[in-house]
């Protein structure tokens, strides 16, 4: 694709191979391709034990009697515990702390951890947990989330039903156009279906006073403080390190095993690893809210929008998870990337009796986007514009104050991300490719009903979305930089999740420092918290710290030259791997001196914490500085569609992404084309499915995931425009790519069909599925 | 558990002691044997993580009983490369950006060597179809698919024997 050698030119030509702005190779490549790298699930201890939790078969009930005998007369079973076994706090939550480490009294969801079993082999273990009686009164299920908003149903836990209220009321609430467009969009429940299941090591340490813990997380810190609550210990007796983690995408963000693990394992004194069966990990952690969204856009006769209206309902599931501030980013991005200068918005998270949703990929910027998104185009056809121009007319600019009251200070290319993709290159080939494969075709071999009916559609999204953490919160990263002997080792507590953090770690610290030789520490709670690998901070906020760090240890070294050289340290900087004097004496010799020369014999050791800048909480209208910076990205999609079955092929996936800088391009590369893969599953075929409070497609064979025939060619343009405010001008990139592809995707679709009677559907929910394109 | 069968698995001969005979290959690779490369993500031969060749047939080890592998040549990802130097597909897959959270990684890579050696010059949408029973989570696959075709041309110009 062109997209490639866009990217190794854009590499060519820098000065130094490894440094910021060039693509070198991850440094946990190698062992990842030998299969030598340790994924949590890789970890094992001497004389360790099985551990397997017991989940509820109901979406609510009351627990009655738990008689956990008929498990401890197995052979093999070593312990089983229930609530009443947890030592410190009964319930945890990243937000507010709602759910039970076991449940006691009610059970709210099917999968609700009830007690959990350690044993010899996996086999003991399920024998166990099928030998625990537990007797239940089934209760009626709160299942439909209009009803929590309502009011008019008991509460299904002591913390109420609503667990976020929050509108916006902007500007003029009565003004209004001569163009008025309103719909209302449902966006399924997704899974971030991680390939590297739930999995923990427990090792206890000897005397029981504390533990340590080998995870797959996003977040060592939060989950220590979580953890040591539930086991009633100091967080300087809990310690974890990151165990090899398989993907991430929000699901690792709030506890899952963590603390039955090291329950089990301080109970018994033996090491205990607990997995999850894929099954088990789709009740196992949260997942994308199901939504239901309405809007009106008022605009005026040429298509320039002058107020939006909005009403969202997020179902939460059963537990508050980051329910509230996934409900925050919806309602605070109704506007998209759009001048708005009214706006009247009214949202609602619920609480229910499905799964618990919390943190995935987009984080509620995603179903505000395919709302606003298929807004837009309705927007385009009542004004008679095409789908580039009405967006180009609105997109907002550095400077527009935001439908929260707060001024947009981000650089905001929007503009130029639209023009740049709509630049790209369409696919030049026909319905069908010029070999005619039918494998080219929506629904693949011996399945399209006939060729000729096919349709190819053109689809536009385009987002905004915010980077870092929001609403006041304390958002910081911890890097420690030592440096010795022309050697850098760079420490920090951040999940690397198969993102690349890593790989730009060393490359920040090549840059700084002018040296070559670059280390990564273990990465473990034995320095301060990096925050969470979400919200496409790490690049800014981990990537600040270990640029402050570096920026430390090298004043430091230029402290040491100049008083070796007898020279004033101001005077030196890095040039490539040397220590050189910028301000050289005339007539002598200028000061040059290689890094590993100048730091061998020395031990700097600097350790700095990197904060962005405050934010604010949103006051009862909805106003407010709540985000720190946003980031802008353009899709284009091109869909082939099968009216007559319904079935759809993407053929191409277009996109102009606002990276602020791209540290590493390939890396940038490989976050878009995984995103839009994520986002075209939304799209076409990702959805959990509930019927009746209880999960009907808990696996990878009825859990539908892109696959490489599914995913289309991508051609993409980074659009570099360094953000003053990011410490080293790069914006997350993480996100962006999974959220206005969908809208995109589905854009085209109806695309096509209005080809096929000149009207087309509305198709207002995804995952679109061929029973809405064809009945 | 009181099973005991041998398994010949990289080019040598594995005991298998005390294993309880529904293991499947995947477990006992992976629980008995020390082998980790070879992954479990969905534990029904959706995703292609496990996967190993069983008598140069690609299979998802988590399908194959490990005991009915007895006699048979089993070779997973360590098997792959000599004196653990990466395999062409291998240093393709970390050159080109195939590899982020890297799960998929080992299946994926011993997919992509039986496909190249089966087909030395495959097309984009044959690389397509042939890894399509490999789910990857992270990537979208386009360097993957670069990776892939990379090879591909490196043996085109340097004829090798298939590993």
């Amino acid at each position: 694709m062109s997209t490639v050698e866009t990217v190794e030119t854009r590499v060519e030509g820098r000065a130094r191979d490894g440094v910021i702005g060039t693509s070198p190779v991850r440094p946990d490549g190698i062992a990842k391709v030998q299969g030598s790298f340790a994924f949590s699930s890789d970890l094992s201890a001497e004389g360790c034990l099985w551990g397997a939790t017991l989940r509820s078969p109901h979406p609510y009930a009351r627990i009655v009697r738990i008689d956990a005998g008929p498990a401890w007369r197995i052979s093999g079973v070593e312990a089983v515990i229930t609530a009443d076994d947890v030592p410190g706090r009964l319930t945890y939550g990243l937000i507010s702390q709602d759910q039970p480490v076991f449940a006691s009294g009610h059970v709210r969801y099917v999968g609700e951890p009830v007690a959990a079993v350690a044993a010899d082999h996996p086999e003991t273990c399920r024998r166990a947990l099928a030998a625990i009686v537990v007797e239940y009164e089934v209760l009626d299920p709160l299942l439909d989330p209009e009803v929590a908003v309502a009011g008019t149903r008991d509460p299904i836990h002591p913390d109420g039903n609503v667990l976020r209220h929050q509108r916006i009321i902007c500007g003029d609430v009565d003004a209004t156009g001569p163009i008025v467009v309103e719909g209302t969009y449902e966006i399924g429940m997704q899974d971030q279906a991680f390939l590297g299941l739930e999995a923990a090591l427990a090792i206890p340490d000897p005397g029981g006073g504390g533990v340590e813990l080998h995870i797959a997380t996003q977040w060592l810190h939060e989950d220590r403080k979580q953890i040591a609550a539930c086991l009633g210990l100091p967080e300087t007796h809990v310690r974890l390190v990151l165990g090899g983690v398989g993907g991430a995408f929000g699901a690792r963000e709030d506890i899952s095993l963590q603390v039955h693990t090291c329950l089990l394992a301080l109970r018994l004194s033996r090491p205990v690893r607990m997995q999850y069966s894929r099954a088990e990990s789709f009740l196992g952690h949260v997942h994308r809210h199901p939504a239901t969204v309405w809007m009106r856009h008022h605009a005026t006769d040429d298509g320039v929008i002058v107020k939006v209206e909005a009403r969202y309902v997020f179902d939460g599931g059963a537990y508050a998870s980051t329910s509230s501030a996934v409900l925050l980013n919806a309602i605070t991005h109704t506007q998209g990337p759009y001048r708005c200068p009214n706006a009247v918005v009214d949202g609602w998270a619920v609480r229910t009796n499905h799964l618990p949703c919390g943190a995935m990929r987009g984080f509620g910027v995603v179903q505000a986007c395919f709302a606003h998104e298929s807004q837009l185009d309705r927007l385009a056809e009542a004004s008679g514009l095409d789908p580039v121009e009405v967006r180009l007319r609105n997109a907002i600019h550095t400077g527009d104050v935001l439908i929260t009251g707060q001024v947009l200070e981000s650089v905001a290319p929007v503009a130029r991300c639209i023009r740049e993709t709509a630049e790209l290159p369409l696919p030049d080939e026909p319905i069908g490719g010029h070999d005619r494969d039918v494998m080219r075709l929506p629904g693949g071999a011996g399945r399209t009903a006939d060729t000729g009916h096919i349709r190819r559609g053109i689809g536009w999204g385009v987002a905004m979305k915010n980077l870092m953490y929001s609403e006041g919160f304390d958002d910081y990263s911890t890097a420690r930089c030592r440096l010795a002997d022309g050697r850098a080792t760079i420490k920090f507590a951040t999940a690397e999740v198969g993102q690349g953090f890593v790989t730009i770690a060393v490359q920040i610290a090549r840059t700084i420092l002018g040296v070559d030789d670059v280390a990564i520490d273990v990465i473990d709670t034995a320095i301060g918290s990096a925050g969470s690998t979400s919200a496409s901070r790490q690049t800014w906020m981990s990537g600040g710290a270990v640029d402050a760090a570096c920026r430390a240890a090298r004043e430091r070294l230029f402290e040491h030259v100049g008083s070796v050289h007898g020279v004033d340290p101001l005077r030196l900087a890095i040039d490539g791997i040397d220590v050189v004097d910028t301000f050289p004496e005339s007539g002598g010799p200028a000061l040059r001196v290689p890094v590993a020369e100048a730091s061998a014999g020395i031990d700097i050791d600097e350790t700095v914490e990197y904060r962005h800048r405050p934010t604010e909480d949103l006051d009862e209208n909805g106003q407010g500085n709540c985000h720190v910076a946003f980031a802008f990205v353009a899709h284009r999609a091109v869909v082939d569609v099968d009216p007559d079955l319904g079935l759809i092929k993407v053929i191409q996936v277009a996109t102009a992404q606002d990276v602020g800088r791209a540290l590493n391009p390939l890396s940038v590369l490989g976050q878009i084309e995984g995103g839009i893969a994520q986002g075209l599953g939304l799209a076409v075929m990702e959805e959990i499915i509930q019927i009746d409070g209880r999960i009907r497609n808990a696996s990878f064979t009825d859990y539908l995931l892109p696959t490489m025939l599914d995913m289309p060619p991508v051609v993409a343009t980074l659009v570099e425009e360094p953000d003053p405010q990011a410490p080293l001008g790069a914006k997350g990139v993480g996100e962006p790519p999974c959220i206005s592809v969908t809208p995109a995707i589905v854009a085209a679709i109806r695309d096509a069909l209005r080809q096929v009677d000149g009207v087309g559907k509305p198709l207002t929910r995804v995952p679109v599925r061929p029973a809405d394109i064809a009945l | 558990m009181n099973e005991q069968y041998t398994l010949h698995v990289n080019g040598v001969d594995r005991a298998v002691t005390d294993a309880w005979l529904g293991e499947n290959l995947l477990y006992v690779l992976r629980e008995r044997l020390g082998l980790l490369a070879a992954k479990g993500a969905c534990e029904q031969g959706e995703c292609g993580s496990c996967s190993v060749l069983v008598d140069d047939r690609l299979v998802c080890s988590c399908l194959v009983l490990a005991a009915s592998a007895v006699g048979r040549r089993i070779l997973t990802v360590e098997g792959l490369a000599e004196r653990g130097a990466p395999s062409d597909v291998q240093q393709a897959f970390v050159d080109t950006g195939a590899v982020q959270c890297g799960f998929c990684t080992p299946g994926l890579i011993v997919a992509a060597h039986a496909l190249l050696d089966r087909s030395p010059d495959p097309s984009d949408l044959e690389i397509r179809e042939e890894l399509s029973g490999n789910v990857c989570r992270c990537t979208g696959y386009g360097r993957i698919i670069e990776a892939v075709q990379r090879v591909a041309v490196a043996r085109r110009e340097t004829p090798q024997e298939p590993s």
